[in-house]
């Protein structure tokens, strides 16, 4: 079972629909006809309040392994999703068939669901016509890449491989999207984006280094320079060593910071709080990070990428989370926020759901300290170039489990002093943020356990690595 | 339906492709997800589509749409060609896949009760009744109850004369406890964490869970670990729950046997594995009594990993993975099992749904029953800790060093259960834990469990497994590592 981390796509209704896709396509729908085709539904719809999503999309992905394509997958999806009123309950059903009988079909379904329930007290009327920030985030350079010039790109990165007889393996997907919210009170957000990811291992006999990078636009991505790097520490870490289990300085790259502080931020939704599972139960306005750490919730940074607009149609807002080590502010959905007696911030799941809101556009604070210069500072402790299969031990603690992977170091004396086997840690998240010696500039990190986000290579002290595996 | 795999299969022919397949698929799918007394998630949706595969100048290509006109369908297969001969560009060597016939079938899978005919509001009904029971326990700080119902329509037809129409039904339902004091969060779930069991089956399936039957006592179960001991940190027996040991199977035993991990085809995400091909029929995996297959086949039981044919069109198969503790099996399709020099795939290529390309899954991956009755293991043991429902789990992109931890754990001394335990847990190396098997429980105490979240491949695919098991017991089993300061 790999990692199953939410998707950063604040929806949570797509359930057996198509998975994520994007478009630009526009080969069924053209943007406007899509708009057609929402009020088309709308006016259909004979429930107290109507909404109706819409994606479309496009999304091609290029694989290999062993030197060679391997699979080499391309897709154009459709998603029609409606959610329907009727007395002051509400549901969802979900098509990606366009026939009139179907458009007719999942209106009835999504109505029969939400007559046939109990009543929703907290149940707000949906919300009217808001006004966005823009956001540029499609980019026709990534629209337009083809089959071709992904496979000549995977070509060249094998051939790195090939030339210092290594092994590559990684993937290469580019695709496009465009997204539309509308509902019957008048409201109707469109939001369109092209997204590029390079990911790749290189292996040798006994070691093994990883690199990845993603943008909405597909210039930004260096396949040539990830390869290099990742050749680099896997030859860098050959034959590696078994080091005792114990508490060690531990240098993350944002890769591995990304994953591992992945795991705490959906302990900021207000919901959470609410139903005592946060982790910051009774920690709200208390210093439990370091002065070093402070976080927004961002999604309009430049290095951010997603809707400027949460799951009911609620502009995003600009959220600080933690000040100085201090938790500042939750995020909230309406309903939560009229629970709490907040004001709603634009993070809420589409509905219904269960979970709320969460944070999805994370912005860390970054430092100036470069990896180099932390490594040089340490006279014994662990660098790390990725984490993997991360999951949570304590939920209140925020004790995480998991392992290095693809590039774990030796550092003796301010250098690197080979590679060493992997190893298990168990981990208090909270406690690593409050431990946290030098941070590097915040860079927009792809992993591979969580959501995209902004975050900066860490120093950290103290770090509990419990066992070492057989590599 | 055969109207556009047709479609497909003749233009890719007619574009090059040495090889075509093509699955149609029509997905329906109900959850409900419920929360302190109220419902949460209510969601129905349904996805059409169809996924063409195809072999052209050698290499492989997949493409998918929804847009089933003709003209939708051709365009589709043509660019499923035109992707296979980009990824020629970067290829070492030509597709070969084992020999494997065509079939002609028909097949569903039986089940008592459609849970789309059964009212909504019989199933919320449910759900709340058990909601209330658990908050009716003081302490009880959250209750949650989830049910999944999907009915899974396909056709398959490929090149090589294949025509096959398989109906899935399956469905699954749980509950869970939590309870917030002090410092610190407990959670219980009935019958299993994570979504409780799925299997399968119709709606008889949740009507046998009886979930509000079970909800009070989860809940008193939930509050009571808040004042129960730590459990210790050391070297013990333990004595694994089933569904624990299901787990188990899954993460060490069900993973690495996986032939495209062996062979490198998932070393940049879900890792490679231990088990490399010089191992077959020579490691010895785990002890004498320890007996596990893959087995798809319906006379295995309705677990999710069950069907007629996988989705290349090979027929559903029981391979021996471990014979007596002697590593035997892996899990193949067509192109490894001809890459590793057998003459045939096992039959465990699948897909989540009709935009996703087929990869090697899990079936029903299960160890054999033992002959030991549940009491006996318990009266024969003198000094052991009891582990039972997951709570957590992870283990290294090989498949060696795991660490679990469940919901609530008990001392056994004396050959006797004892004392409730909080936040157990347990670690080690695969094939160490494995060899220190020395008891398995007998049929009566054997479940198919069914995993419905298992994430693999690139873009990811989430997979129902199976894996049957029965209460076991192991020794000298390291514990209390994941709690350790």
């Amino acid at each position: 079972m790999a990692p199953a981390m939410p998707q950063r796509k604040a929806k949570l209704s797509s359930h057996c629909a198509p998975r994520k896709s994007a478009s630009g396509a526009g080969k069924q729908f053209t943007p406007t006809e899509l708009e057609s085709l929402a009020e088309r539904i709308i006016g259909l719809s004979d429930a107290d309040q109507t909404e109706v999503e819409i994606d479309l999309g496009s999304d091609a992905l290029t694989r290999f392994a062993n030197n060679t394509i391997h699979q080499n997958v391309a897709e154009q999806t459709l998603t029609i999703s409606v959610r329907a009123v009727v007395d002051g309950r509400t549901a969802r059903a979900v098509t990606n068939k366009t026939d009139e009988e179907s458009l007719r079909r999942v209106i009835a379904a999504a109505a029969r669901l939400a007559r046939n329930q109990p009543e929703y007290p907290g149940l707000l009327p949906m919300p009217r016509r808001q006004k966005y920030q823009k956001v540029a985030r499609f980019f026709p350079a990534t629209a337009s890449v083809a089959p071709q010039d992904r496979a000549r790109a995977v070509a060249r990165v094998c051939k790195i491989a090939e030339k210092n007889k290594q092994t590559a393996a990684g993937i290469f997907t580019t695709g496009a999207s465009y997204s539309l919210l509308a509902n019957s009170e008048g409201l109707l957000a469109r939001y369109a984006e092209t997204t590029a990811e390079f990911s790749v291992t290189i292996l040798e006999e006994n070691s093994s280094g990883w690199a990845k990078s993603n943008s909405p636009d597909v210039r930004d991505l260096d396949p040539d320079a990830l390869a290099a790097s990742a050749s680099r520490k896997a030859a860098e870490s050959r034959k590696p060593r078994e080091l005792p289990p114990g508490h060690y300085t531990a240098i993350l790259e944002p890769s591995a910071v990304l994953d591992l502080v992945g795991f705490l931020f959906y302990d900021f939704a207000g919901t959470a709080v609410l139903d005592k599972r946060s982790c910051l139960n009774d920690r709200m306005g208390k210093k439990i990070f370091g002065d070093n750490i402070t976080l927004w919730d961002d999604a309009y940074h430049p290095l951010q990428t997603g809707e400027p607009y949460d799951g009911e149609g609620m502009p995003r807002q600009k959220v600080l989370l933690v000040d100085r080590g201090v938790p500042k502010n939750l995020v909230y959905s309406r309903a939560t926020a009229k629970k709490m007696k907040a004001k709603p911030t634009g993070h809420g799941f589409s509905l219904p759901n269960e979970y709320g809101e969460a944070p999805m556009n994370l912005v860390f604070a970054g430092g100036d300290k470069s990896v180099g210069e932390m490594v040089r500072s340490t006279e014994r402790g662990i660098l790390v170039t990725r984490l993997w299969y991360i999951r949570e031990v304590d939920p209140y603690e925020k004790v995480l489990t998991g392992m290095t992977r693809d590039g774990t170091f030796l550092i003796e004396n301010g250098r690197l002093a080979g590679g060493i086997r992997n190893f298990r840690f168990n981990q208090s998240v909270i406690e690593a943020l409050a431990n946290v010696e030098m941070l590097g500039p915040a860079v927009r990190a792809a992993g591979e356990e969580s959501f995209e986000m902004v975050v900066p290579a860490m120093k950290i002290r103290n770090f509990h690595f419990s066992e070492a595996t057989k590599f | 339906m055969q109207d556009w795999a047709n479609w497909a299969i003749d233009t890719a022919k007619r574009r090059g492709a040495s090889y075509a397949d093509a699955r149609v698929m029509d997905i329906r799918q109900r959850d409900i997800g419920t929360k302190n007394g109220e419902v949460g998630t209510l969601v129905e949706s349904e996805s059409l589509g169809i996924g063409i595969r195809v072999v052209a100048g050698g290499a492989w290509g997949f493409a998918s749409t929804d847009r089933l006109t003709r003209e939708g369908v051709q365009a589709c297969a043509a660019e499923a060609v035109a992707i296979a001969k980009a990824s020629a560009l970067a290829k070492r060597e030509n597709v070969s896949m084992a020999p494997e016939k065509a079939y002609v079938d028909t097949w569903q899978n039986p089940f008592l009760k459609d849970p789309f005919r059964i009212p909504v509001e019989r199933q919320i009904d449910v759900l709340l009744a058990a909601d209330q029971a658990m908050r009716r326990v003081k302490g009880v700080t959250l209750a949650e109850g989830a049910m999944s119902f999907k009915r899974i329509e396909q056709l398959f037809v490929s090149s090589i004369g294949s025509s096959i129409h398989q109906v899935k039904m399956q469905s699954g339902a749980g509950i869970g406890a939590t309870a917030f004091a002090g410092t610190e969060i407990q959670k219980r779930s009935y019958p299993n964490s994570f979504g409780g069991q799925h299997a399968l089956q119709g709606y008889e399936v949740v009507e046998a869970l009886d979930l509000p039957g079970h909800a009070e006592q989860i809940a008193e179960e939930c509050v009571a670990l808040h004042s129960a001991a730590q459990c210790p940190e050391g070297t013990s027996t333990i004595i694994l729950g089933g569904s624990q040991l299901g787990l188990q199977i899954h993460e060490s035993i069900g993973h690495p046997i996986e032939l495209d991990r062996v062979l490198g085809q998932e070393a940049n995400f879900a890792g490679m594995s231990f088990l490399t091909v010089d191992k077959l029929r020579k490691l010895k995996y785990g002890s004498d009594i320890v007996n596990v297959v893959a087995d798809a086949r319906l006379e295995h039981g309705t677990g999710l990993g069950t069907f007629a044919y996988d989705d290349e069109g090979v027929p559903a198969q029981c391979t021996p993975i471990i014979t007596n503790g002697l590593f035997t099996g892996y899990l193949s399709n067509r192109e490894t099992a001809s890459a590793i020099g057998e003459t045939r795939s096992n039959g465990t290529m699948r897909t989540e749904t009709w935009n996703r390309l087929p990869i090697i899954r899990m079936t029903n991956i299960s160890i054999l029953p033992g002959t030991w009755k549940y009491e006996d293991l318990i009266a024969d043991t003198d000094d052991a800790i009891l582990m039972e429902t997951n709570r957590s789990w992870s283990i290294d992109d090989r498949r060696y060093q795991f660490q679990f931890s469940t919901e609530i754990g008990w001392e056994i001394k004396g050959g006797k259960r004892g004392r409730m335990l909080k936040n157990p847990s347990y670690s080690g190396i695969t094939t160490e834990f494995w060899n220190s098997c020395d008891a398995v429980c007998s049929r009566d105490y054997w479940t198919l469990w069914g995993t419905p979240n298992c994430g693999k491949g690139q873009p990811m695919q989430t997979m129902g497994t199976g894996h049957g098991a029965s209460p076991s017991r192991f020794r000298n089993i390291k514990i209390g590592a994941a709690f350790a300061k």
